[in-house]
């Protein structure tokens, strides 16, 4: 959400753009700032609204690092990724018009507490790389109280991507 | 620079077989490269690496965003289009009625402004500036421009002048969505009334959608005035388009369609179109059909989306003859001609286009690679029309210095790096659909013009989604990085320790020559012109659809 912000701001030209999104401190700071009365921690924004419930969610990265981090109950598993500086891409910013914020549920259980994918975002996920049968856009889905614990990958490309079954997408 | 390049490619093939099993190991290379970089040296002062982007699509700036990530402060890149305006297809090629999908344009704004990286738009590489400077310029140079060509019909009628009337999707969609290049087409929707789309994959449905939908659905969006006026008519021009149905003709079945659930489904039901097919066997499919429709819900989905369709207008038909008396139906017609190849555009005595002929087809599946084709029934029809549309694929071009596939309209490659023109016929075609195998042997990456690299539909060929340049993208950056330390050398070894100029060189260059380059704060006076323009007239921008008027709202003087 904040660096979905801060690039908005930027391509604006209003934010700082001292470095890159990924190194950056003094924008997340300001945005902190601006958004919540409390005083500002911009590596742990769910901290600052006090009472609200979080989870732990791990994201498994596509080095393969694994990032455990603490889930604003209400908030989609895009904005998660994006409070806590994981690198997922959101290119559509959650109009369900792309399929770049895939997420493969390393665990069948969580998969089948999640709602229904509506149609909508099965049409999306089809054209998803890497596509499994406990794969979901992360924009979709929305953190509750039962995700706590829950592992999510994010599938990288192999090195075998245009050997192995490579179908070229439609566009 | 050949010389070292030589030398750098044996670095490169050391440099390759470490890093070569794992990705976690890419992360470390960078980590080794600048070690090298202070180690090398005597003066020890840690390099900047110069990479040079030609093209600011989304394969473009997704590189520039792998690298970035990648190299922190030790990287300035420099990202050229041929146009004032950026993002490529986002701009041109995307429908104005998919704002949404436009989105991604925040992203790479973010990117452009980021003062590692340096837009240079109103650039064209073979004309400003050639491939050979650039790689003088800097360590390494992706190409990523895409493909601004289209692959032809190679039918008789398909190119007469004067007549007209037959163009490509590319250049119909660049005419709506304002692409300068496309602005003087000679289209006239007020004498159309029947238009034949070649081709069902996403691109023909756009077009399909622009020429039935109602065109308030365009008002408020960024569809180009030109084409507006023509969709809805005005005082000077009359009535507007006078397009009551588009058939999308297609050689194979509705289970070999490229379109996908999400757009078929927007043009079916949110268009006011109804849709048909021109003869019982066009919704046939084989056993072979079925068994993969079973299997792939995309496939599922596409072919239960065009038989409701046609059903329900059937019906709505029938429902209105019995009701009686003349239908009020303001509906226009889709028609999906399904196993119907085109083999001549018809023409009248004054060169008009009158019709597309077409052979029935039947679907093999034994075709090369397993895939189904297509083989004429000797049986033929004829699609009337005023404008043919030809939406079979798009095709890149060719840059000069650089080696090209003209059969499969691709820079040869092997995971982005480019090969050397001797090269180029061996690219084999036993590897894999276009960029051929990761695992090239010693002699491949040998011959790999170190430096030189291809990214997005110039590498793999013309298919895919945004999306699909990100993985393409982080591809050809781990080959980048992967010869990153022999670039440095070789920078070092022709430009002394603080290696090439980068872009402040190109920018100098190009100033010395007279060019109007237009850097990202011109292209920011630009887009808000558009925006501001547009929001005077409730749309979400207007866009400049001439470069000479953009030049000037950019700020240089033009005559």
């Amino acid at each position: 959400m904040l660096r979905f912000c801060t690039h908005v701001l930027r391509a604006h030209g209003i934010a700082a753009s001292g470095s890159s999104i990924g190194f950056t401190t003094v924008p997340f700071f300001r945005w902190s700032a601006w958004l919540h009365t409390s005083v500002p921690n911009y590596h742990k924004p769910n901290s600052l609204i006090d009472g609200q419930e979080k989870v732990d969610i791990t994201y498994i990265d596509k080095e393969g690092k694994e990032h455990t981090v603490a889930a604003q109950i209400g908030e989609n598993l895009l904005e998660v990724a994006h409070d806590n500086e994981i690198d997922l891409e959101g290119a559509c910013e959650g109009s369900l018009a792309c399929s770049t914020c895939h997420l493969i549920f390393e665990s069948e259980d969580y998969y089948k507490k999640l709602p229904e994918a509506t149609e909508d975002e099965l049409d999306m996920l089809d054209l998803a790389f890497g596509l499994t049968d406990t794969s979901r856009l992360g924009c979709q889905v929305v953190v509750t109280k039962e995700l706590d614990g829950a592992r999510v990958r994010i599938p990288a490309a192999s090195r075998n991507f245009y050997v192995d079954g490579h179908k070229p997408k439609p566009h | 620079m050949l010389r070292l390049a030589s030398q750098g490619a044996s670095l490169a093939l050391s440099s390759n077989s470490l890093c070569n099993s794992h990705i976690a190991s890419l992360a470390c290379s960078g980590l080794r490269l600048w070690s090298a970089a202070f180690t090398t040296t005597s003066n020890s002062v840690p390099e900047k690496l110069h990479v040079c982007v030609v093209g600011s699509g989304p394969a473009g700036f997704y590189t520039v965003d792998r690298l970035l990530k990648r190299y922190g402060d030790r990287v300035h890149v420099s990202i050229l289009d041929r146009l004032p305006t950026p993002f490529g297809l986002v701009r041109s090629g995307v429908a104005p009625d998919h704002q949404d999908t436009k989105n991604v344009t925040n992203q790479f704004s973010s990117i452009a402004a980021d003062p590692r990286v340096s837009f240079l738009g109103n650039v064209l590489v073979g004309r400003d500036v050639d491939v050979n400077e650039l790689r003088a310029l800097h360590h390494a140079v992706v190409l990523a421009y895409g493909a601004e060509s289209d692959r032809r019909l190679g039918i008789p009628g398909e190119d007469v002048v004067p007549g007209g009337g037959v163009f490509s999707a590319r250049e119909f969609v660049w005419w709506y969505n304002g692409h300068p290049d496309a602005r003087h087409l000679h289209i006239d929707l007020s004498k159309v009334r029947s238009v034949a789309v070649c081709g069902i994959g996403n691109v023909a449905l756009d077009c399909a959608r622009t020429l039935l939908a109602p065109p308030s659905r365009f008002v408020h969006t960024d569809l180009a005035a030109h084409a507006l006026t023509q969709l809805m008519g005005d005082h000077q021009t009359g009535g507007g388009s006078a397009v009551r149905e588009v058939h999308l003709v297609a050689r194979r079945g509705p289970v070999q369609a490229a379109c996908t659930p999400k757009e078929l489904k927007e043009l079916l039901t949110d268009c006011g179109v109804s849709a048909r097919t021109a003869a019982p066997d066009q919704l046939t499919v084989s056993e072979a059909d079925s068994a993969e429709m079973k299997a792939t819900r995309l496939k599922r989905r596409v072919f239960e989306l065009v038989s409701k369709a046609v059903a329900d207008a059937s019906a709505a038909d029938a429902a209105a003859g019995a009701a009686g008396g003349s239908s009020p139906q303001r509906r226009r017609d889709l028609f999906f001609q399904f196993y119907r190849n085109p083999v001549e555009v018809l023409r009248g005595p004054d060169g008009a286009v009158t019709g597309l002929r077409v052979e029935r087809t039947v679907v093999r599946p034994d075709g090369p690679g397993g895939t189904s084709v297509a083989v004429g029934s000797g049986m033929f029809d004829t699609i009337p029309c005023e404008m043919v549309l030809k939406s079979i694929g798009y095709k890149s071009l060719p840059v000069q210095g650089v080696a090209f596939d003209c059969r499969r309209g691709i820079i040869p490659n092997v995971a982005g790096r480019v090969l050397q023109q001797a090269d180029a016929s061996a690219s084999s075609p036993t590897s894999a659909s276009t960029s051929g195998s990761a695992e090239g042997g010693p002699d491949e990456v040998a011959a790999a013009n170190v430096g030189l690299y291809v990214v997005g539909w110039l590498k793999r060929g013309p298919t895919g989604i945004i999306g699909t340049n990100l993985v393409d993208a982080e591809e050809t950056v781990d080959s980048l990085a992967g010869d990153a330390e022999a670039l440095l050398r070789a920078g070092e070894m022709s430009h002394g320790s603080a290696g090439p100029p980068g872009a402040a060189g190109l920018e100098a260059l190009l100033r010395q020559r007279g060019v109007r380059v237009v850097g990202w704060r011109r292209w920011r006076l630009l887009d808000e012109h558009e925006l501001a323009a547009g929001r005077a007239a409730g749309r979400v921008r207007e866009k400049v659809t001439e470069v000479r008027e953009m030049l000037r709202v950019c700020g240089f003087a033009v005559e």
